[in-house]
Formats: C-alpha cells, sequence, structure tokens
C-alpha cells in the first residue's frame, strides 16, 4: 500500500519573528522541501511616495525616515541629493564631509543589524546580535548627538545638515573608529569559521551571476554574486571619488558569501570615515537656502548606494512647493525578486537562512 | 560538508564569549540609573515663548503633520498679531523639529523630557499655558545653541566601555 500523498501550502507570515517585520510567503511544501514561493507584499503600505506630493520638499525629510528605518541616514541623503539637484542647490564642503561620515555610519549600523539578523535566524541565537547592537548602540549615540532623535534622524536638508556638529562629536567619533577594526576581528573570530554556520549557509541560496543582474538585485546581494558594482565607484555622488576603499566582493553568491561581504564592507567604511576624519574640513554646513524650496520644472533621478542597494529618487517638479510625482525606487523590494529562485528547492529551515541573508527592511518594501 | 578537524571554530568563538564574562556591564538599570540624553533631544512635547512669539503661524505652516493649530487677531493700535490660542496636538506630532527650525523668532523650543504619557487622548492636546517653559518643562537644545551649552553632558556608551586588549 502506497500512501498518499500531496503539496501543502502554508502561510509563512505576516506575523512571523524570522521575517522581518510584516512581510508574508506563500508557501507550497512536499513534505520539508519548498516547491513555490510566493511573496505578498503590502501590510505595512502607508502610501508614503502619494504623501510625499502633498508635502514640502522639507516636510517629506521625515517620511523619508520611516521608509528603511534601520538606515534613515542614508535615506534622507539619497532625498536631499535629489532634491539639490533638481534644484541646483550647491552643498558647502564641511556639509559633504559631515554627510559622508554619517552615511558610512549608517552603513555599519545597518550592516550590523543585517549581520546579527542573519546569525541569529540561523542558529546562532541572541548571542552575536547583542554584540553587535552593543556597537550599533554607539553609533546611535553619535547620531543622537548630532540630530536628537536615535532612529528618525530628520537631519540633513538639501544644501548642507540641519545642524553644524557639536566640538564633542569628532572626539568621540575619533574613539568609536579607534575601537570599531578590533570588534570586527571579535566578530570574525567568533562566527566566520563556525562549523556550523558554514554548514547552514555554505552553497545555501545561490543566486547566479547572471540571475543577480537580470533580477536588477544591487547592493550587497548584488556583490556576494561576484559582481563587481558599487554606485559610490561606478558614479560617484557627493564626495566619494576622494577616498580610498575597495568593493568586496563575493565569488559563489550564497548565503555565506552575503555574509561575508556585508563584515568586509564594514571594514571599508570604517576606512572611508578615517579618511573623512582626516580632511574634515571647517566652514558652513548648511548653504542658505529659500524656506519653502521651488524647483524649475523638470524631472530627476538620483540614487545612492545605501547600506541595502541602489536607493534612488524619480522627483518630477512643476515648479510649486510641493512635488508632482514622488517615486522611490525601494532597495529591498528590488532584492527581493529573486527571492522565489534562491529558494525554490531548499528545506524551510533554509528558507530562513536564505530569506535573512537578504536583509530586507519592510518599511521599504511597503512603503 | 566535511571538515578536517571539527570544532576548532566553534572553539575560537566560545573564548570570545568567555572572554565577555571579565568585560565591564553594557546596559545600565534603566529607571535607577539614567544616562544623560543629548543636548539636542527632540523630547515628546513643545514649549512656547509667549513673549517672543509673534502669530505669524510659521510654524503651523512647516508642520508636516498639521500638528499645531495657532489663532489669532489684529492689534488695531500697534499693528501687530495677538495670539487668541495655540494649540499643540501631541498625538499627532512625529517630532521631527522643523516647527523649531522654522520660527523666525526662536518663540518655540522642543521639550527635553521624553517620559510624558498620559493616560487619555485628550491629554495629550494642549494649549496656551500649558506650553509654557517651567522647571519641570525644561526647553531642548534643539537648533538653540545657547540653550545646549547648559544642558548637562551627554553619556557615551564609546567612553564608557573601553576594552583592553
Amino acid at each position: 500500500m502506497t500512501i498518499k500523498t500531496e503539496p501543502f501550502v502554508i502561510n509563512f507570515g505576516p506575523a512571523h519573528p524570522s521575517t522581518h517585520g510584516v512581510f508574508r510567503m506563500r508557501v507550497v511544501l512536499d513534505g520539508e522541501v519548498v516547491l513555490d514561493l510566493e511573496p505578498v507584499y503590502g501590510y505595512l503600505h502607508r502610501g508614503i511616495e502619494k504623501l510625499a506630493e502633498q508635502r514640502t520638499y522639507t516636510g517629506i525629510i521625515p517620511l523619508t525616515d520611516r521608509l528603511d528605518y534601520l538606515a534613515a541616514m542614508s535615506n534622507n541623503l539619497a532625498h536631499c541629493i535629489a532634491v539639490e539637484k533638481l534644484a541646483g542647490i550647491k552643498v558647502p564642503e564641511r556639509a559633504e564631509y559631515l554627510r559622508v561620515i554619517l552615511a558610512e555610519l549608517q552603513r555599519l549600523c545597518s550592516h550590523l543589524i543585517a549581520v546579527g539578523a542573519f546569525l541569529n535566524d540561523s542558529g546562532a541565537f541572541m548571542t552575536p546580535i547583542l554584540y553587535m547592537l552593543r556597537e550599533r548602540e554607539k553609533i546611535l549615540d553619535l547620531f543622537e548627538m548630532l540630530s536628537g532623535q536615535r532612529l528618525t534622524y530628520n537631519d540633513m536638508r538639501p544644501g548642507g545638515v540641519s545642524q553644524d556638529a557639536p566640538e564633542e562629536f569628532l572626539p568621540a567619533l575619533h574613539k568609536f573608529v579607534d575601537q570599531m577594526p578590533r570588534y570586527l576581528d571579535e566578530y570574525d573570530q567568533l562566527l566566520a569559521k563556525n562549523e556550523i554556520l558554514l554548514a547552514r549557509s555554505k552553497g545555501v541560496g545561490i543566486l547566479s551571476k547572471e540571475l543577480a543582474i537580470n533580477s536588477s538585485a544591487s547592493g550587497p546581494v548584488l556583490r556576494a554574486s561576484g559582481v563587481k558594482w558599487d554606485i559610490r565607484k561606478a558614479e560617484p555622488y557627493s564626495i566619494y571619488d576622494r577616498f580610498e576603499f575597495e568593493i568586496p566582493t563575493g565569488t559563489a553568491g550564497d548565503c555565506y558569501d552575503r555574509y561575508l561581504v556585508r563584515m568586509l564592507e564594514m571594514r571599508q567604511s570604517v576606512r572611508i570615515i578615517e579618511q573623512a576624519m582626516k580632511q574634515f574640513p571647517s566652514g558652513e554646513y548648511r548653504s542658505r537656502v529659500p524656506k519653502l524650496i521651488r524647483p524649475p520644472v523638470g524631472e530627476v533621478y538620483s540614487r545612492i548606494e545605501a547600506p541595502k542597494g541602489e536607493l534612488a529618487f524619480y522627483i518630477v517638479s512643476d515648479s510649486s512647493i510641493a512635488p508632482y510625482r514622488y517615486h522611490i525606487r525601494g532597495t529591498s523590494l528590488i532584492n527581493l525578486t529573486a527571492l522565489r529562485d534562491m529558494i525554490v528547492g531548499w528545506k524551510v529551515a533554509d528558507l530562513i537562512v536564505i530569506f535573512g541573508s537578504i536583509d530586507i527592511c519592510m518599511g521599504e518594501v511597503d512603503r | 560538508m566535511k571538515f578536517e578537524r571539527y570544532g576548532i571554530g566553534i572553539a575560537r568563538g566560545m573564548m570570545v564569549t568567555f572572554k565577555h564574562l571579565f568585560r565591564h556591564p553594557t546596559v545600565s538599570q534603566y529607571p535607577e540609573q539614567r544616562l544623560n540624553m543629548s543636548r539636542r533631544t527632540r523630547g515628546n512635547e513643545l514649549i512656547w515663548n509667549n513673549v517672543k512669539c509673534t502669530g505669524c503661524v510659521t510654524c503651523a505652516k512647516s508642520c508636516p503633520q498639521g500638528a499645531i493649530h495657532i489663532e489669532t487677531t489684529v492689534d488695531p493700535a500697534t499693528n501687530k498679531y495677538n495670539v487668541l490660542k495655540i494649540e499643540v496636538d501631541t498625538g499627532y506630532c512625529i517630532q521631527c523639529g522643523l516647527c523649531v527650525e522654522a520660527c523666525p523668532y526662536e518663540a518655540i523650543y522642543m521639550g527635553y523630557s521624553v517620559e510624558r504619557a498620559k493616560y487619555r487622548r485628550g491629554e495629550l492636546v494642549q494649549a496656551n499655558e500649558m506650553l509654557l517653559a517651567s522647571p519641570d518643562r525644561p526647553a531642548s537644545g534643539y537648533m538653540n545653541p545657547h540653550i545646549a551649552r547648559e544642558l548637562p553632558r551627554q553619556t557615551l556608551l564609546v567612553e564608557k566601555i573601553v576594552e583592553k586588549r
């Protein structure tokens, strides 16, 4: 007698601790093996693009904080660069350096969460993420010193930053940059060679180079597949062409490579901050910009390398105080397009590891 | 996967965890031990200066949430605005600080306190005298460096924990 079997459909999420928010996957299972997967978006849709069309260009900045809330500073930077391009606003030198320092600190901050959550998902429960949250706390202290908030900074403005760095900022940053490489060594010692982690993530969830390019993945997900593509190098914005840094790439495109690329990128970020601190000039931190910016009629598409990948803003202006059309290229959403191809064929336990290694933020997926 | 010598990586990782037994604690016990906040903290209330305010409603216009409501009349003798009512719905406020930045007369500040939970929704709507500064409602130094200088220095974790190698 044979036992009759049939594929089984389960809902993974929306309220599941390892979906990093309210993400839902409709998974078709054969026993433990994933046969098919369909992502369902929209549980956190707040209509940010539409809301932005009714607000002034400065009033949108608090909204961009709430896109990728783990990297609010990068979102602010992307928005401000887009508006500056549209309205032709010049940014003072000191503000540019401050922006680069903040954006790189934010990259460290976001990668610490990404790596910590990935390790948490793959079974190293709580210990590594708590060590990483400790270092993140030090960065959040610096952000709090500058902007007064710890998560939704609302710090950058078209034409510079909202406030100058206080005198205790640079000494504190110096201390942090001195300590950070030692902590990164410690993380490497903690888990980079751990046999259980290697067994769970090496060769799992491979995203091939071709598929990564075709699905227009970006950021660490693309670089782990072996594509040397970083907008900071390929199309330098702000003052990134003045700094020396490397683009770490992976070879296999598996979960372990995505983890490793993020770890290596953190070292490069520390390197950029060190260089920026040495060249940090004095002077104006904000150029004179009218309170209500009225950019000329036109459109702009401007992109930056956010921690999770290519973050872009498309703004159409009709020379009024609010944008006519405001579109956001959410990094996490586009990185999720290859999710099905990565996961199909693996088991449910691998699904969580693969999903964790992509590093998404639901605020950005649903907007 | 095949490993030549299984367990070396795990042992190296456990060394790091073991070292942490002899390190200083990172956390502080919140209600008893309090760290100093940033001098620019944007607390969850607004402070209004009725002497400096001219009733120009720049703050209300700049608020992305529409949380500030101001009613004024024109004084016929001096041709200036009289503020009849200023009402801030802190339930709508997202503490972005754009009103403080927009005010041309430095008449509105963010509050420095963060423990301002209320039991009822209605208590979140604050008007006129409730918005004035008082000893238990200090103003924050956000966008106001002269206030920031007098507030206590922020406690930094980066200075608190220094690991010796």
